[in-house]
């Protein structure tokens, strides 16, 4: 049995605005084992960023409420300060953004920004630290890594500033590597590289990933298990194989058939979720999913249905009063291998 | 016959690298910002390099300096003996502006230096760490920004203790301290809040780290372009001061000083007070000038970036 690296328990993370309390993490848990990959997935505003900077103890204090408890590696996260923080970060977890034009400091030499890490954390000479930045950048696949040191972000392209960002990620050597959204911002012809490139150094340095994505087509064949969110809770969570051939949550099976398939015939209408995720601040009563969803019933839109394991496997888990047949969803899982 | 055909090689680089647009040939960071810059911006850099070169070595050059009392020339026109004229005094004012330079350049730059260190310190406090040090340093800013600042600087000079060099640049200090704060914090407000500082602290970086390497590089340019700007607004009131009543002692020749020392010869010798006039004048345009370019050409390499 492999070495438990995080242990999430029952972790929230509400906001205080002037409207109200925003819920945007509602007593989520989860389990990553050392060198496992979990992939979190849902829409926009569902919670999936601020789970993983939450587990990170990234997000600012002022108006933040915390509850629940996040373990990593055996130390508690939740309630401690940034200065506790701090010798975690880079060397225990690290994260890469979406939007690697944003997460590059514009006016700082791509050589600076690659060995900040290093030299805080191993005390490496600028010269030493320079040839390790090099040494970073060949290993993401950036040639004349040399020259790039010297080079600003902007006179970059997408896929190689987010290789730059990978690179700062790894540059200390993390347990755990949160991807929040790593392909979203860039082509559909780079993402593939960019997936692979993670799955590779994963490999490499025996590291734990939480991949967090929107779209169910990435997390596909590169995670061990799949948790799917809505509006701040858990709705799905399975292995990977179990979830794309036996889903039970309509709103998994939503995201599934949103994906476009290669075998449908072309001008097919592209399936989508109607409506938006709901409100935070005053979340449905009954099952947050009930509004949008096309099975839903009087029960659902009044008792908030709890997490239960699937008949005969514990380790999936759903939300829901009417979980879907396997029948009408194992078409879409087999088509997903078009998708990857 | 060999097979001429060979095969391409094999590009050992992924698909995103290989289409990456070749990198445009390396510029040095100053070449990129001056390039371009315009004709206006070179005229006015060559008229501070000329004065800040004439008051450094104003005791070197051949000059007539003060004391110098020509009484056979009193308040004499542009002459070959006293190119810009003399004052009633018999001095020469080519001589007396020069030195004066000194003195309005001294107190405009360790004032604007001073501004940018304190104030520019206060206002990244004040713009990364917010809530109380934001409440208490804006509240300072907005107190010392509403008052008027010349009633202020002359309560400020006077109750120093009368007008010395020191005392000119504390009091100006109130003026250029509070400025640089404040839009150093406005500047530093955006980034806060920026995903590289977020991605610095998580491979993490200390606080005075992320302010020093993160957020000063973004806001120095703008806080510099604002520093030449405001050295001119300094030398003006450092003259205003001097014009009314609280500048040195004559002996010590400002700008200011000059053209308070005319004032009663408007009429028949006016050059006495539009000499000193015209290198204020040209001294303040010209920074404006620089700072405003700098600013357009800084701004512009930031939208591109």
């Amino acid at each position: 049995m492999a070495e438990r690296l995080l242990e999430v328990t029952d972790l929230s993370t509400y906001f205080k605005t002037d409207r109200g309390v925003v819920r945007a993490v509602d007593g989520v848990s989860c389990t990553l084992d050392a060198g496992a990959t979990l992939g979190v997935v849902g829409e926009s505003g569902c919670g999936k960023s601020v789970l993983s900077r939450s587990i990170m103890g990234l997000l600012p204090k002022h108006g933040t409420i915390r509850g629940g408890s996040a373990q990593f590696d055996g130390i508690e996260i939740v309630g401690k300060s940034p200065k506790q923080l701090r010798r975690i970060w880079g060397t225990g977890m690290s994260m890469i953004f979406q939007d690697p034009m944003t997460s590059l400091n514009p006016v700082v030499k791509i050589g600076r920004q690659l060995t900040e890490g290093l030299q805080l954390h191993f005390d490496m000479d600028s010269k030493f630290a320079l040839d390790t930045a090099e040494e970073l950048l060949r290993s993401v696949g950036i040639p004349e890594p040399r020259k790039r040191l010297s080079q600003y972000p902007f006179e970059m392209s997408g896929g190689m500033r987010q290789r730059i960002v990978i690179a700062i990620a790894l540059s200390c050597g993390p347990k755990l590597l949160f991807a929040d959204e790593p392909t979203t911002a860039l082509d559909v012809t780079v993402q593939k590289t960019i997936l692979n490139l993670l799955a590779e150094q994963q490999r490499e340095r025996r590291m734990a990933m939480v991949l967090v994505t929107h779209d169910l087509g990435v997390v596909a064949g590169r995670t061990d298990e799949i948790m799917v969110m809505y509006a701040g809770q858990v709705v799905e969570k399975a292995k990977t194989t179990t979830l794309f051939s036996n889903l039970k949550h309509p709103y998994t099976e939503a995201l599934l058939k949103s994906i476009p398939k290669v075998s449908d015939p072309s001008h097919t209408r592209l399936d989508s979720i109607p409506g938006r995720p709901p409100n935070l601040i005053h979340p449905p009563s009954g099952c947050r999913f009930a509004p949008r969803c096309v099975y839903a019933d009087a029960k659902c839109h009044a008792e908030l249905p709890p997490l239960t394991a699937a008949p005969g496997d514990p380790s999936h888990l759903f939300r829901c009063w009417k979980p879907v047949s396997m029948l009408a969803t194992n078409s879409s899982a087999s088509n997903l291998a078009g998708v990857r | 016959m060999t097979n001429t055909l060979t095969l391409p090689s094999e590009t050992a680089y992924p698909a995103d690298i290989a289409d990456a647009p070749t990198a445009p040939p390396p510029l040095s960071e100053w070449k990129r910002i001056f390039s371009g810059i315009g004709p206006l911006f070179w005229i006015c850099a060559g008229w501070m390099v000329l004065v800040c070169l004439a008051a450094l070595f104003a005791f070197q050059l051949p000059l007539k300096r003060y004391g110098h009392y020509d009484t056979n020339h009193l308040a004499a026109g542009f002459s070959s003996r006293h190119w810009l004229g003399s004052n009633n005094e018999g001095d020469d004012l080519l001589g007396l502006c020069i030195q004066g330079a000194r003195i309005s350049l001294i107190v405009g730059f360790i004032t604007t230096v001073a501004g940018m260190l304190i104030g520019g310190s206060l206002g990244l406090l004040a713009g990364y760490f917010g809530g109380r040090w934001d409440s208490v340093i804006s509240y300072v800013v907005d107190v010392l920004l509403s008052l008027p600042a010349l009633i202020l600087l002359l309560a400020v000079v006077d109750f120093l203790g009368g007008p010395s060099i020191k005392n000119l640049v504390l009091g100006l200090g109130v003026l250029s301290i509070p400025t640089l704060a404040r839009i150093t914090r406005a500047n530093t407000l955006p980034y806060r809040e920026r995903e590289f500082v977020t991605a610095a602290r998580a491979i993490g970086a200390k606080n005075g780290r992320i302010i020093t390497k993160e957020i000063l590089p973004n806001v120095l340019p703008t806080m510099m372009s604002y520093a030449i700007t405001l050295m001119a607004i300094i030398i003006v009131a450092d003259g205003a001061l001097a014009f009314l009543g609280l500048g040195l002692a004559k002996s010590q020749p400002t700008w200011g000083g000059l053209i308070l020392g005319g004032r009663n010869y408007l009429e028949n010798a006016p050059q006495i007070s539009m000499v000193p006039c015209a290198f204020l004048t040209l001294t303040v345009l010209a920074l404006t000038l620089i700072g405003d370019r700098l600013q357009a050409r800084l701004s512009g390499r930031q939208a591109r970036i």
